[in-house]
């Protein structure tokens, strides 16, 4: 099949911009101006002040002299790249494929896309037409080639499509620059009388190369379509990706639960057949004046089942804000797992970690509440109690030493050891009193004392002397000293937890 | 008259399935030994697949309580079972867990402060027939809570544990039992100078078609080691007379 390019071209763009947000400038001749060694440069022009004669590059002063009412503006240098960006985000919904084209252009790789509204001139009219109603003066061609339709769009008064394997003819009328030559090609093309595009297309190859470098050459057949030219999309195409477009805008929730029904089908279908789960989707609603709305939902274990990931979907459908309607649904899948598919038992093998519904549960669970609150935890190779456990990765990790239980651990813990008033005979006995929130505990049986370094090459300080005590009532502390009993007192008496 | 009260124990019997409990199988029971704990339950069995309810007022009674509350869930977690414990704040210590028999990396802590979000994750993990219990903190446990997730482990036959940190109000709940759980001094053998293995007095304040009681036992190697109260008190009335 024959590609198929648009390029649109913003005549105004920033100009257009600012008077969206200023209504009042629309009548008025303005420009936006950015200084430049020591003077204002107008960097754009609405329309009225081009019609004054007032072109991009000229000084301010200079401009003022011709229209002294003149309008001038702040501008700023990345404009155009956000506008374009933003614009560019808002022609996905024509086709996936679009990217930009600085300064003031975008390019849409059509291929494929335009039967869906109709054939070509339906869609590029379509295009345009909205591209008015958001307020922007555009033109827009269409071609085999990137670089033919951009010649149309700028250097063409009315032709707007280029029937597929037309572009050679239609670009024969056209002035050289329309090829995007640099201007000391099109300078040097001027001198020798060749204005026209046709003038040289059938000039020999290496005469042109010659005296005109290979760009000139590599333009032309990029624009004949002989040379292959490539764009950069604003987002990467995504291999597992579904489109939903909706003949009138969605407000409702059962129509987004719908449209999400339908994706999920035809995305875990494909999944399905090639033996893959899917780890993350993020489901774009684009709104009918413009903004996207997404959410987003996460599976601990590669998953291709429609009603698993519909339900975690379904908690988040109540955080999209439809606006005015939302007329078209895309189902974004970033990552893809390898599913190993599960043996099917005779009889319920019963709970374990790797069960499906477990993870289904933990999915949904962090779907409701966000990451960060789920926790597993494995054995780590340090004595310090605050060390001797870290966080497991996944659901499937399983740990590489056994957990430690030669030594008593209390089963309630503090996150941080807090200060005990404590009396208690010297050297290394353990303390016969200590006083903790005010109450003053007895101690009448105690094991200890059980010495933990510090790791000095993860943190400086003390070591901990730890003691399991039990009181008169029964229950058990776990105390530690701070550092070793010397004349400066400098030592501290600690509680970090409670025994069963 | 023999025919009227064997008459009345094959209706009691057929009312308990219908109440929400049913015979579990051998192989399914908990070897933790209950000892004389075993006739307070319907057919003298620890009831799984229900809600239990412990009610405890400070730190250290918590911590008692976690320790009995894991020395059955390391029974129902046999054979690479998992469980999710569902706390307010982050207090227990994974490597004591070992302790009691239980795989601390079999359980899956979540962490959430909301009360009402925790009741929700409670409700839908024991619908989730991939665990074999649920453990949650939920101080405040209105009826309408309770009877939701009793149906829920009704359906799902996964074991709900409902630790209840100074309740204001305790009113009636749908859990099967109610438990309180308190440290008491242990005991060394030979009265040798340490701490022994961690022992406890159980009261089982409420049982749905059982009988209430009272028993003082110890844990040793994930298994229940009982006292008997009696010889308690006479042990310490020899020791005045001494």
């Amino acid at each position: 099949m024959a590609s198929r390019f648009i390029t649109i071209w913003f005549k105004y763009l920033k100009t257009d911009w600012v008077t969206l947000r200023k209504p009042t400038l629309a009548q008025k001749p303005f420009v936006l101006a950015l200084p430049s060694h020591g003077k204002l440069v107008i960097t754009a022009t609405n329309k009225l002040a081009a019609i004054e004669g007032i072109e991009i590059g000229m000084a301010v002063a200079d401009a003022r002299a011709i229209y002294p009412a003149l309008e001038v503006l702040d501008d700023r240098s990345e404009l155009s790249e956000k506008l374009l960006k933003g614009i560019a985000k808002w022609c996905v919904r024509y086709t996936p494929m679009v990217a930009i084209d600085l300064p003031d252009g975008l390019i849409l790789d059509a291929s494929g896309c335009a039967h869906l509204w109709g054939g070509d001139t339906p869609y590029v009219k379509d295009i345009i037409a909205r591209l008015k109603l958001l307020g922007y003066a555009v033109k827009a061609a269409m071609a085999d080639t990137i670089g033919a339709a951009w010649a149309i769009t700028h250097y063409s008064r009315n032709i707007v499509i280029v029937e597929s394997n037309e572009q050679a003819t239609a670009l024969l009328d056209l002035p050289a620059p329309a090829l995007r030559l640099e201007p000391a090609i099109t300078e040097r093309l001027q001198k020798l009388g060749l204005r026209e595009i046709s003038s040289f297309m059938h000039l020999p190859k290496p005469s042109l190369r010659r005296r005109f470098g290979p760009q000139l050459l590599l333009r032309l057949h990029q624009a004949l379509g002989l040379e292959e030219e490539h764009i950069v999309s604003i987002k990467p195409i995504i291999e597992f990706q579904e489109r939903l477009p909706c003949l009138d805008p969605i407000v409702h929730a059962k129509g987004i639960e719908i449209a999400i029904e339908r994706l999920l089908q035809t995305l875990c279908a494909r999944l399905k057949k090639e033996g893959k789960g899917l780890r993350k989707a993020i489901l774009h609603c684009h709104r009918v004046e413009g903004k996207i709305e997404q959410i987003e939902i996460g599976t601990h274990q590669p998953s291709s089942s429609v009603q698993h990931l519909f339900s975690l979907f379904e908690i988040k459908i109540g955080s999209i804000t439809p606006g005015l309607g939302i007329e078209l649904f895309i189902m974004e899948v970033p990552v893809v797992e390898i599913a190993i598919p599960v043996q099917e038992a005779l009889w319920n093998t019963g709970s374990s970690l790797d069960a499906a519904p477990l993870s289904e549960l933990l999915d949904r669970i962090e779907g409701k509440l966000g990451p960060g609150h789920i926790f597993r935890y494995l054995p780590d190779e340090h004595y310090w109690p605050e060390r001797s456990f870290k966080h497991a990765t996944s659901i499937h990790e399983k740990p590489l030493i056994p957990w430690k239980k030669e030594r008593p651990r209390p089963l309630q813990i503090l996150n941080h050891p807090e200060r005990i008033e404590v009396t208690a005979p010297i050297p290394d006995y353990p303390p016969m009193l200590f006083r903790y929130k005010g109450k003053l505990h007895k101690i009448m049986k105690a094991d200890g004392p059980e010495r933990i370094e510090q790791e000095w090459w993860l943190q400086e300080g003390k070591h901990r002397d730890y003691y399991a005590v039990e009181v008169e009532d029964g229950c058990r502390y776990w105390l530690f000293r701070l550092g070793h009993y010397d004349a400066a007192k400098t030592y501290e008496w600690f509680i970090h937890g409670f025994f069963a | 008259m023999a025919a009227k009260s064997s008459i009345i124990a094959r209706l009691e019997k057929e009312i308990l399935p219908l109440q929400g409990f049913t015979k579990t199988t051998a192989n399914a029971a908990l070897d933790v030994n209950l000892g004389p704990m075993r006739k307070a339950f319907p057919f003298s069995q620890f009831p799984t697949g229900v809600m239990h309810e412990f009610m405890f007022s400070n730190v250290e009674a918590a911590a008692a309580t976690g320790g009995f509350v894991s020395v059955i869930l390391a029974s129902l977690m046999r054979n690479a079972g998992a469980c999710i414990w569902i706390s307010n704040k982050k207090n227990i210590f994974p490597s004591a867990l070992k302790a009691f028999g239980v795989l601390p990396h079999h359980v899956i802590f979540i962490q959430v402060t909301k009360e009402k979000d925790i009741a929700w994750i409670m409700e839908e993990s024991l619908k989730c027939e991939g665990l074999r219990a649920v453990v949650a903190d939920i101080p405040e446990l209105s009826f309408t809570a309770s009877r939701r997730l009793q149906l829920a482990v009704e359906k799902s036959k996964v074991t709900g544990f409902i630790l209840r940190q100074n309740p204001t109000r305790v009113s009636t709940t749908a859990c099967v039992t109610r438990w309180k759980i308190t440290s008491l001094p242990t005991q060394t053998f030979n009265n040798m100078p340490g701490i022994g293995f961690p022992k406890w007095n159980v009261e089982l304040l409420k049982v749905r078609n059982g009988h209430p009681g009272k028993w003082q036992v110890e844990c040793v190697a994930g298994k229940f080691r009982h006292f008997s109260i009696a010889a308690q008190v006479e042990k310490i009335a020899h020791k005045k007379v001494g």
